[in-house]
């Protein structure tokens, strides 16, 4: 359970990063909290001939409000999402979940940069960025470019960067007014890998619901956004027939897998009444902050 | 085999000079370089928790970290928390609440704890269970572990007071 031999570069920039990338070619890799990939380099899933250290790039973990998003740096450590009053105060759900991914000793060094680069299908970040309407900046030796969350996870660990590209920044609009959220995991252990995780937003107006989205974790190859059953809340207040409607729509998109720790019919199931439970908790919050 | 780096690392205190492979596991480097033995390996891929250490005073686990990565930085293990006749708070409330029996999860449980202790309020015993849950334990089934984090929390509120 020991790394093979790598060669080793402390990035001092975000330039210098990429421009080692891309002279390493294709078998580099960032090194920023390396939570998802030392364990990787320890059971030699992975091979990279360079690693190049992030870690030391100033200014790459920040937390800035602007007056219609949050900026947050990739470096950023879950455990600084986590206790952020900027987005407690903007974005509750995010911390809420932030409480979700994996435990202290992992929050205090992962980054958000490094776990919506590696997309693993059960992790939390990659739902939030998904739900949240996040977009991601990545430079690379050839320019700067910005993705969209929806375009940004391809499948499972593949996401739209390539060889010599970096996320170097997350940008997350900030939720209308009158917007309610809920927040659903169900791991084997707190902390583990969701088998299945939903995360609710509803924006009322006049009653009815404005706005809706729901997204999912843990139940296909990349946590995903439910057109579908965003789409029939819309322009409904929610009552249980509603809620009943929305969980079919989204059992009927999900594909998950069966697995040691649980079967895909579970999942499905999971995935259903975790989505009530968000709808519900999510349209709560938006009628009682309406009142 | 890639070329070894100089680094400088603050260990318990003790600035430690040493050349490394990049590929050295911070663990590695202290149980082996430095041959503090207190933190155990036991997964080495992040899941046992056995290996956490304090890095610049905030916990992680030392198997998913080059000791490269440690230059410049202050890393505390079990041996700076006391020893046998000077036991921290901690120490002494796992020695008397038996949360211990084979020992080889308790340096990563007094670490994690110490952490734990730091940043939350640790309410309740289930807010405790839930810091733990990243620690495991065969022996135990945690309830004196708990017991003796939650003696620990309940004397440092009445100390505050």
């Amino acid at each position: 359970m020991k790394p093979a031999s790598f060669d080793y570069i402390v990035a001092e920039s975000i330039d210098m990063a990429v421009a080692s990338l891309k002279e390493a070619g294709a078998d580099a890799k960032i090194i920023a909290g390396g939570q998802s990939l030392v364990p990787m380099l320890n059971f030699r899933l992975l091979r990279p001939s360079v690693l190049v250290d992030i870690n030391g790039i100033a200014g790459l973990a920040f937390i800035e409000e602007t007056d219609k998003d949050l900026r947050v740096g990739a470096l950023t450590r879950h455990h600084q999402l986590e206790t952020s009053p900027v987005i407690a105060r903007h974005l509750p759900i995010l911390s809420c979940a932030m409480t979700h991914v994996a435990h202290l000793a992992i929050r205090n060094r992962g980054t958000i940069g490094g776990s919506l680069s590696h997309a693993d299908p059960a992790a939390e970040l990659p739902m939030m960025a998904l739900l949240l309407n996040a977009a991601l900046h990545v430079a690379s030796a050839s320019g700067k470019r910005t993705v969209a969350a929806r375009d940004f996870f391809l499948d499972a660990l593949t996401v739209d960067l390539e060889g010599d590209d970096m996320v170097t920044e997350i940008a997350l609009p900030k939720l209308p007014p009158r917007t309610g959220w809920g927040f659903e995991e169900v791991a084997r252990r707190h902390g583990d890998f969701a088998l299945a995780a939903v995360a609710v937003t509803l924006t009322v107006a006049g009653g009815a619901i404005a706005q809706a989205r729901i997204a999912l974790t843990g139940v296909g190859p990349t946590a995903l956004r439910t057109t579908a059953a965003e789409t029939l809340l819309i322009g409904h207040a929610l009552e249980p027939n509603l809620i009943g409607r929305a969980i079919e729509a989204v059992r009927a998109v999900i594909m998950p897998e069966t697995d040691l720790h649980a079967s895909a019919d579970y999942r499905r199931h999971l995935a259903g009444v975790l989505t009530g439970r968000a709808l519900d908790a999510a349209w709560r919050r938006a009628t009682a902050s309406a009142a | 085999m890639s070329k070894a780096r100089d680094i400088t690392v603050t260990v318990n205190g003790d600035a430690c000079q040493a050349s490394v492979e990049p590929r050295l596991l911070l663990s590695d480097f202290l149980r082996q370089t430095l041959g503090l033995t207190g933190t155990h390996v036991g997964c080495e891929h992040g899941v046992c928790g056995a290996c956490t250490v304090l890095l610049d005073g905030d916990s992680v686990r030392s198997c998913l970290m080059f000791a490269v990565q440690a230059d410049g930085r202050r890393v505390e293990t079990v041996e700076s928390l006391g020893c046998i006749g000077q036991m921290n708070a901690l120490q002494q409330s796992f020695h008397e609440h038996h949360a211990l029996q084979c020992g080889f999860c308790t340096p990563g449980m007094l670490i994690t704890a110490t952490d734990l202790i730091k940043k939350y309020p640790l309410a309740t015993d289930d807010d405790i269970r839930e810091g733990l849950s990243g620690n495991l334990c065969r022996c135990t089934g945690y309830e004196h572990i708990v017991k003796a984090i939650r003696a620990v929390v309940d004397g440092k509120a009445g100390d505050a007071r």
